[in-house]
This record gives C-alpha cells, structure tokens and sequence, in this order.
C-alpha cells in the first residue's frame, strides 16, 4: 500500500533533498521503519528515546494528529498522505 | 555561516498583518508563518504570506504553532511551489532579540525567526537565523504593495 509522507524542510538533509516520499506499510510505524530503512539520519528526529514517536515531532495522517489515534500503530491505507511537522515553539 | 546579504523583504501589508497579529494576541505572544519561495533549501528573503497561526500555548511566555495550522500552511505553500520559510512571534514585555528558548528550540536553520516586542510604545520587528546556537541577524526591507 503506497502512501505519500511529507517530509519537512528540516529533515530533507536526511533524505536527500526530498519533500515527499513514496511508502509501504499497514501501519505509521512500519512505514517510518521503511523510511529509516532508507534514510537512517532521520530515525533520530521521528523517534524518542522511549521507542515512540519523539516529542518535538507531530504526524498526521491527512487530517488526523496519530496521538489521538494509536500512535505509531494507527493504520493506513493505500493513497493517504502522511504529514511530518516539526514542533515550531519559543519563548 | 555567511548568511549571503539575505534580507527579508516584507510588503507593508504582510508588515501590517504581523504587528497586528501580535498585537490581538496580547496579553499573550502570538505567532504566524512566513510562506514564500526557497532556492536550493535556502529562503529568498521574499514572502509571498504572511499567516497569523494560533499560539497553541496560550501562554504570555511561550509560543507552539497549531501544528494543524501548520499542517495547512504546509499543504498550501507547496500547492503554490513554496515552502515555510520562516515564523514569527511576539515578545510582550522583552526586546525583539531571540531568548534562550528560541535558540534551543528554533527548529530550522534555514528558516527566518522574526520577533515583534511590544515592549515600549512603538512595536519594534527584527528578523534572525538561528544556526547551531549562533544567532545572525538579518536586515529587514519594506516594499509597497503592488
């Protein structure tokens, strides 16, 4: 099941310049293990020290933030667009 | 890092919209994003919007984009062929310099970081780029609408 991930412009250093990025997976995990697979430099920005998803990232899957779904286990399907934000704060 | 003369170039609407934005926010900071073009991963200084976003901290020391007005903005810079370039927010009683807090969390290097205080009477807007901790600043051009 192919789905679309976009990719930051922060994190594109670590994938080679792109924006957006082709995947399989039934799962958000899965497919961020695909893209780790590919794109090592960026497991360190996508996941935590604790194995979930890190704290200063935000993942969508079309409309829908996954930490009100399931989290890295939240299901997708063939033709959704996962969105990867960074968090944008300050003080 | 050589910043190259980068400059951020601001229409006086896109000027108004942010001194407007923070002031509405107030007593809290406010914030929005700067949507324009990139050339090879690096901000032209030009902005195409100027996007008041909530400040998810509703916090008069703080500030956290919506991430899902993130979300649009990033939907719809790319439908045009932009991208984020940048973000800005209020300091309410501090000058418009980053804070220890913008440095440690500004997120992208290439982005421009603009900071509005409304410290004294008259807003005060400077724009920065925060790389690994150093911090340059940029000079900041008004341009009219066209």
């Amino acid at each position: 099941m192919a789905v679309d991930v976009k990719i930051p412009t922060v994190l594109r250093a670590q994938t080679d310049g792109q924006a957006s990025i082709a995947a399989d997976g039934a799962t958000v995990g899965e497919i961020f293990d695909g893209l780790v697979a590919r794109y090592p430099g960026i497991k360190a920005n996508l996941i935590g020290d604790d194995g979930g998803l890190h704290k200063f990232v935000n993942v969508y899957v079309n409309d829908d933030d996954i930490r009100f779904l399931d989290k890295l286990d939240t299901k997708v399907s063939s033709g959704d667009t996962i969105s990867i934000l960074p968090a944008v704060a300050g003080g | 890092m050589s910043l190259g003369g980068l400059a951020l170039r601001l229409t006086e609407s896109q000027h108004r919209v942010i001194l407007g934005n923070c002031y509405d926010g107030l007593p809290n900071e406010a914030c929005g994003l700067l949507l324009g073009p990139m050339l090879a991963g690096a901000p032209t200084g030009a902005v195409s919007e100027a996007r008041p976003c909530v400040n998810a901290d509703a916090s008069a020391r703080t500030y956290t984009v919506a991430p899902k007005d993130l979300l649009r903005a990033m939907r719809d810079a790319e439908g045009r062929g932009d991208e984020i370039v940048g973000v800005w927010h209020s300091h309410t009683h501090t000058d418009a310099y980053p804070s220890p807090t913008d440095v440690r969390q500004a997120v992208d290097p290439s982005w421009i970081y603009v900071i509005v205080s409304l410290k004294h009477d008259a807003p005060m807007l400077r724009a920065y780029q925060i790389v690994d901790g150093e911090i340059a600043e940029l000079a900041v051009q008004l341009a009219r609408d066209t």
